[in-house]
């Protein structure tokens, strides 16, 4: 195949991906845009859309409470994740803890690990501590379930940090806690930063956990409240697309904003995972 | 830090320092230094405490309950009784059970090997997006997938295999009509077509995976073949797939895991049906677990899932291992 040909050629599959990977998205657009009440056909650009379709898609599947749900469980599940995983990926890395081959391994374990099988007794464990049906009886749980990809995320960070500079700040007299402070932490913004991303992205759509441990559907993740949504307005095709599309709306705008940067982190994610 | 161990540290070093260049610091250590380092090291522990308590106790703790409520007949409220290997032999024998096993095999077509050929056929031809706008335009589309939450992507899909929706639309402007059905009540076509929807879940990260790892290839090996008149498909097997290696390995691995525990995309599409034409192990845990409230028999199957993970994702690292 000549150069310019084969160049073609790739294009026109590559485009035809992208056609794909978009379609499902605008054919609910089409459908949202429709008027309320008419069963939607295909996909069509409407003559006259019904932007305000959105407005009462809204009001329904009550978006207001379900971003301020999602917003407090990603608050309360990054920040702790990020902050126990980096001090413990550090202690792997850098400290030489005795034991702490098996430690890895166990982690080891943990990133190939279905949620599946954690489901049924969570749901006992959360109930005996009284955490069923609210909201940091999802936040613990997902804490627990980010450590070891968080942990080997951060590890590999630390492995690439010489131990020269370890143990120059010991030599000053720092002890572990104050170098892992004042030169680790600093040197580690941009992986934590990176993988905040990624476990923001990861808590906002989890889904099993979320119609498990809270039957309210106002308490959950945006995405579990959609498993509710359907079933009260699935026949209501236009508004069912509207409502689904609000919910998508927030991970995709975050993503545009943070295109770059989501990207780079989704990339090195995969592979290090 | 006490002060007491604080005083002690510049002595220590200046030891350290003096032996380093002659013999390393480990021989001159003396046995109060070496406990002190020793000390210091399970002192670690502390670093990663919290982690490993959140990881013991969401995690450890109830992989090893799932272990022991399989070995059990519970229904969750009343005594459990012990049954031994029955639930395995159940998972293993009943057809309601063996069924869901094997379209989670069926699945890694779709939701695996598609998404990583379809992905390695485009990163070999295109090699590597040239036009900047183009190339930024391809990667915000192909993560699109990634991004949205795989319920709401099964919300899309439901209404694009329905009657009236986008598939069947293409079908009748293609002069297919008579093709179209609605795709996710067929009892034959319903497994396909939430295979797609896998599909359309990894297409775009495999393939900018690819396209990345193509990048790193040393473009002299492709001069090289090009000089020896390699073709198209000659340059493919013994430059890119070589290169390739271990991004193929990550796309397979994560997309395999995917396709054997799906839950969220077929849960919102089809719940498992018609009949159990899309049932799968996530999916059968659930309903075993939290509608027919068999404990100890959803319990046998999500440890035989993770069986199944392992065993399919060990040897796919062990092959895809960079030499």
């Amino acid at each position: 195949m000549r150069t310019a040909t084969r160049n073609y050629a790739g294009t026109a599959m590559l485009v035809l991906v992208m056609l794909f990977c978009i379609l499902p998205i605008l054919s609910m657009l089409s459908a949202a845009l429709q008027p309320q009440g008419t069963v939607p056909m295909g996909i069509s650009w409407p003559s006259n859309p019904q932007w305000g379709n959105f407005a009462d898609a809204w009001n329904v599947a009550n978006i207001s409470v379900l971003l301020r749900s999602s917003a407090v469980l990603v608050l309360g599940v990054v920040p702790v994740s990020v902050l126990i995983s980096t001090m413990a990926a550090y202690a792997l890395a850098q400290l030489h803890l005795p034991g702490g081959k098996i430690f890895y391994v166990l982690l080891l374990v943990g990133l190939t690990l279905p949620f599946e099988v954690t489901i049924i007794p969570l749901y006992y464990q959360i109930r005996d501590m009284g955490l069923l049906n609210t909201q940091p009886g999802l936040i613990l749980p997902l804490i627990g379930l980010n450590m070891p990809f968080a942990i080997f995320w951060m590890r590999a960070h630390f492995s690439s940090v010489p131990a020269e500079l370890s143990e120059a700040a010991s030599m000053d007299g720092a002890g572990s806690w104050t170098s892992f402070r004042r030169i680790h932490l600093p040197l580690a913004v941009p992986a934590i930063a990176s993988l905040a991303l990624l476990m923001f992205l990861s808590t906002w759509n989890q889904f099993l956990l979320a119609i498990i441990l809270i039957q309210d559907p106002d308490k959950r993740t945006m995405a579990g409240a959609l498993q509710n949504f359907v079933g009260e307005h699935g026949s209501d095709l236009v508004l069912l697309n509207a409502g689904a599309l609000l919910i998508m709306a927030p991970t995709v705008i975050v993503f545009l904003i943070l295109q770059r940067h989501f990207i780079k982190a989704l990339l090195a994610g995969s592979v290090k995972g | 830090m006490t002060a007491g161990t604080d005083l002690r540290v510049p002595a220590g070093n200046m030891a350290a320092q003096a032996a380093a260049p002659a013999a390393g610091r480990r021989g001159q250590d003396t046995p109060r230094t070496r406990r002190r380092r020793k000390a210091r090291a399970w002192t670690g522990w502390l670093f990663a405490l919290p982690a490993l308590v959140m990881y013991g106790v969401f995690v450890l703790l109830p992989l090893c309950s799932s272990l022991q409520y399989s070995l059990y007949d519970w229904d969750g409220i009343t005594a459990a009784k012990w049954v031994g290997l029955a639930n395995y032999v159940q998972v293993l024998t009943d057809p309601r059970l063996v069924e869901p096993i094997l379209h989670a095999f069926i699945f890694i077509i779709f939701f695996s090997i598609i998404p990583v050929c379809g992905g390695l056929v485009i990163a070999s031809i295109i090699k590597d997006l040239k036009s900047k706008a183009f190339g930024t335009a391809a990667r915000i589309l192909l993560f699109i997938p990634q991004i949205i939450p795989a319920a709401a992507a099964a919300v899309a899909w439901v209404w694009m295999y329905s009657s009236d929706g986008v598939v069947n639309q293409l079908l009748r402007g293609a002069g297919l009509g008579g093709m179209a059905r609605a795709w996710l009540g067929d009892f034959d076509w319903a497994l396909p077509a939430v295979g797609i929807i896998g599909t359309w879940l990894g297409i775009g990260l495999c393939t900018i995976l690819l396209i990345a790892g193509i990048g790193k290839i040393d473009s002299s090996l492709y001069e090289a073949a090009r000089l020896d008149g390699a073709g198209w498909f000659q340059e493919f097997r013994a430059v890119t797939l070589p290169g390739l290696r271990s991004e193929i390995g990550v796309c397979i691995t994560i997309t395999t895991i995917a396709a054997l525990a799906s839950f969220d995309a077929v849960f919102m599409s089809t719940q498992g049906g018609p009949g159990h034409s899309t049932m799968v192990p996530g999916v059968a845990i659930y309903r075993l677990a939290f509608v027919e409230n068999n404990i100890g028999l959803a319990s046998a199957m999500a440890i035989v899932l993770v069986l199944l993970v392992l065993l399919v994702v060990g040897p796919l690292q062990r092959l895809f291992k960079e030499k």
